[in-house]
């Protein structure tokens, strides 16, 4: 049977939706580190940035649904190229010297995986929250660890003073930059953006995105672990960040 | 002049559907000015002496440019030296290393079924170079040199592209079993020549639509191809096919039928 070949279809088609979801993503995370090193200038400033996300729905919905297309597409296409790949060598070598690869390359789909379950963990913790710990039940059950929603700082902050928030935030922005190191050098090859004069800025740019972002998201737990930033005793109240009354019908 | 007994584990098949295994073999005072296919060769003068099955691999040129030999050694597609094929490995180079023992493997790719032993089929590349790898242009009879004019970067590097000799090194070196490195080379060498722009967008969309018909893997960038290539083709081509590609699909009319 014959059929029209579509880009979607193609192998390289579906690195390029990687590299674009990817760089879709990226953009978020960016922003993301942007936003939150708000911390530093005091629980005013931080809460008043989460006040300022909730000021326009449609972007903060739009940014979501963004989001979650390419998360969809990114897994998408990284799982059936995995198949296929594991598919196109079925008997192994006895012996394989790997000369050119790195370990960050040899373990995409290791750290891709990784970070999604810390994703979720970190949407459970500090997005639902407050669904899931109610009526002041402590998070994790760490004694006084409970849920403020006029006051994020507070959830942030006392969260790292807990190892077992911490490991896993440590664990996930590790994984964080090992992706990017790979996958930033990556989306410029499979995207055919090279050029001799910039080529070896591609790699550099990888890496100096990688360690920025690895280093900015460990400075807050880092910061909180070792008192510079502390829980604020403060009590804020913006009706933007209650939950809606419930209404009984 | 340095003679060494080395052990050998070769990969023995008896043919394509055979589920084959490595067999053990000693090759007795090899001579460091061998090529590392005339040890194989007297090895099999041994074996047919002997009334045994010779050990079956590929060579034809053995200087190097036909792209007919490869096998892995101890991991390296055609064996721990740069920029060579197994026919040009020579067995002092194996002797620097210092190795005894030597893991002798074929080309181990879904796209690439063992014949025999260490020989396999490559027909994947052919067809590949059958769905696009040509320009079917009039040539007439013999023209002025230099009536095309083709800068000369232009043309130093569509011979570095045209450099490779399919031998399938980078399929045998990728992690994925991917093409990618060898169609690549062969898009980039024409579409890079004004006579190559004719079919230029048709060309990469059918030999990339017949690269992944044969079910080799895809690129995921991680250069293992282009340290394998006993010609040093450069993934920077991977990257002209992909951009190449993403035009062609994203600003044609035509559609380009799949095959199934």
């Amino acid at each position: 049977m014959e059929r029209a070949l579509t880009l979607t279809k193609t192998t390289i088609g579906k690195k390029a939706i990687m590299a674009l979801s990817g760089v879709a993503m990226l953009g978020f995370v960016v922003g993301h580190l942007a936003g939150n090193l708000k911390v530093f200038s005091g629980p005013e400033a931080f809460n008043e940035y989460a006040v300022w996300l909730r000021t326009v729905p449609a972007l903060l919905w739009g940014t979501r649904l963004v989001l979650l297309a390419a998360v969809a597409a990114h897994m998408a296409s990284a799982f059936s190229l995995w198949s296929r790949n594991r598919g196109a060598r079925k008997n192994r070598y006895a012996k394989k010297k790997d000369l050119a690869t790195d370990y960050a390359a040899k373990t995409m789909y290791w750290s891709g995986p990784i970070l999604l379950f810390y994703i979720l963990f970190h949407l459970l913790h500090l997005t639902f929250g407050g669904m899931i710990w109610t009526d002041g039940a402590a998070l994790f059950g760490f004694e006084g660890y409970t849920w403020a929603h006029s006051n994020p700082y507070n959830n942030m902050v006392i969260g790292f003073t807990h190892w077992p928030v911490v490991v896993p935030y440590v664990l996930g922005v590790c994984a964080l930059g090992i992706h990017l190191f790979h996958g930033i050098w990556s989306a410029f090859q499979s995207m055919g953006a090279n050029h001799p004069r910039y080529n070896h800025l591609r790699r550099d740019l990888a890496i100096a995105l990688a360690v920025f972002l690895t280093l900015g998201f460990l400075s807050i737990p880092a910061a909180a672990m070792m008192g510079w930033i502390e829980p604020t005793t403060q009590t804020f109240y913006y009706p933007e960040l209650e939950p809606a009354p419930v209404t009984v019908p | 002049m340095k003679t060494k007994n080395l052990t050998l584990h070769v990969w023995r098949q008896r043919g394509p559907n055979d589920s084959g295994d490595f067999e053990r073999y000693v090759a007795k005072d090899v001579n460091e000015h061998m090529s590392f296919l005339e040890m194989l060769d007297v090895v099999n003068e041994d074996l047919l002496e002997n009334g045994d099955e010779p050990i079956a691999f590929d060579h034809d040129c053995r200087e190097g440019i036909c792209g007919m030999c490869g096998v892995v050694v101890n991991g390296y597609a055609h064996g721990p030296q740069e920029r060579t094929t197994a026919c040009q490995l020579h067995m002092r180079q194996i002797f620097e290393l210092g190795w005894d023992e030597l893991w002798i493997e074929p080309w181990r790719a879904t796209s690439f079924p063992v014949i025999k032993d260490l020989a396999v089929d490559r027909g994947a590349f052919d067809r590949i170079i059958q769905a696009g790898g040509y320009i079917s242009i009039r040539t007439g009879s013999a023209r002025d040199a230099n009536e095309t004019p083709i800068p000369k970067d232009v043309s130093d590097a569509a011979m570095d592209a045209a450099e490779c000799i399919g031998c399938g090194a980078c399929v045998a070196a990728c992690p994925n079993a991917s093409a990618s490195l060898f169609t690549a080379a062969k898009i980039s060498h024409l579409g890079l020549l004004p006579q190559g722009q004719a079919e230029r967008t048709d060309r990469v969309r059918k030999m990339v639509g017949q690269m992944d018909h044969e079910g080799f893997g895809s690129c995921t960038n991680h250069g293992e191809c282009e340290k394998a290539c006993p010609k040093g083709i450069s993934i920077d081509w991977i990257a002209r096919m992909n951009r190449d590609l993403l035009k062609a699909m994203t600003t044609s009319a035509d559609d380009i039928e799949e095959r199934d």
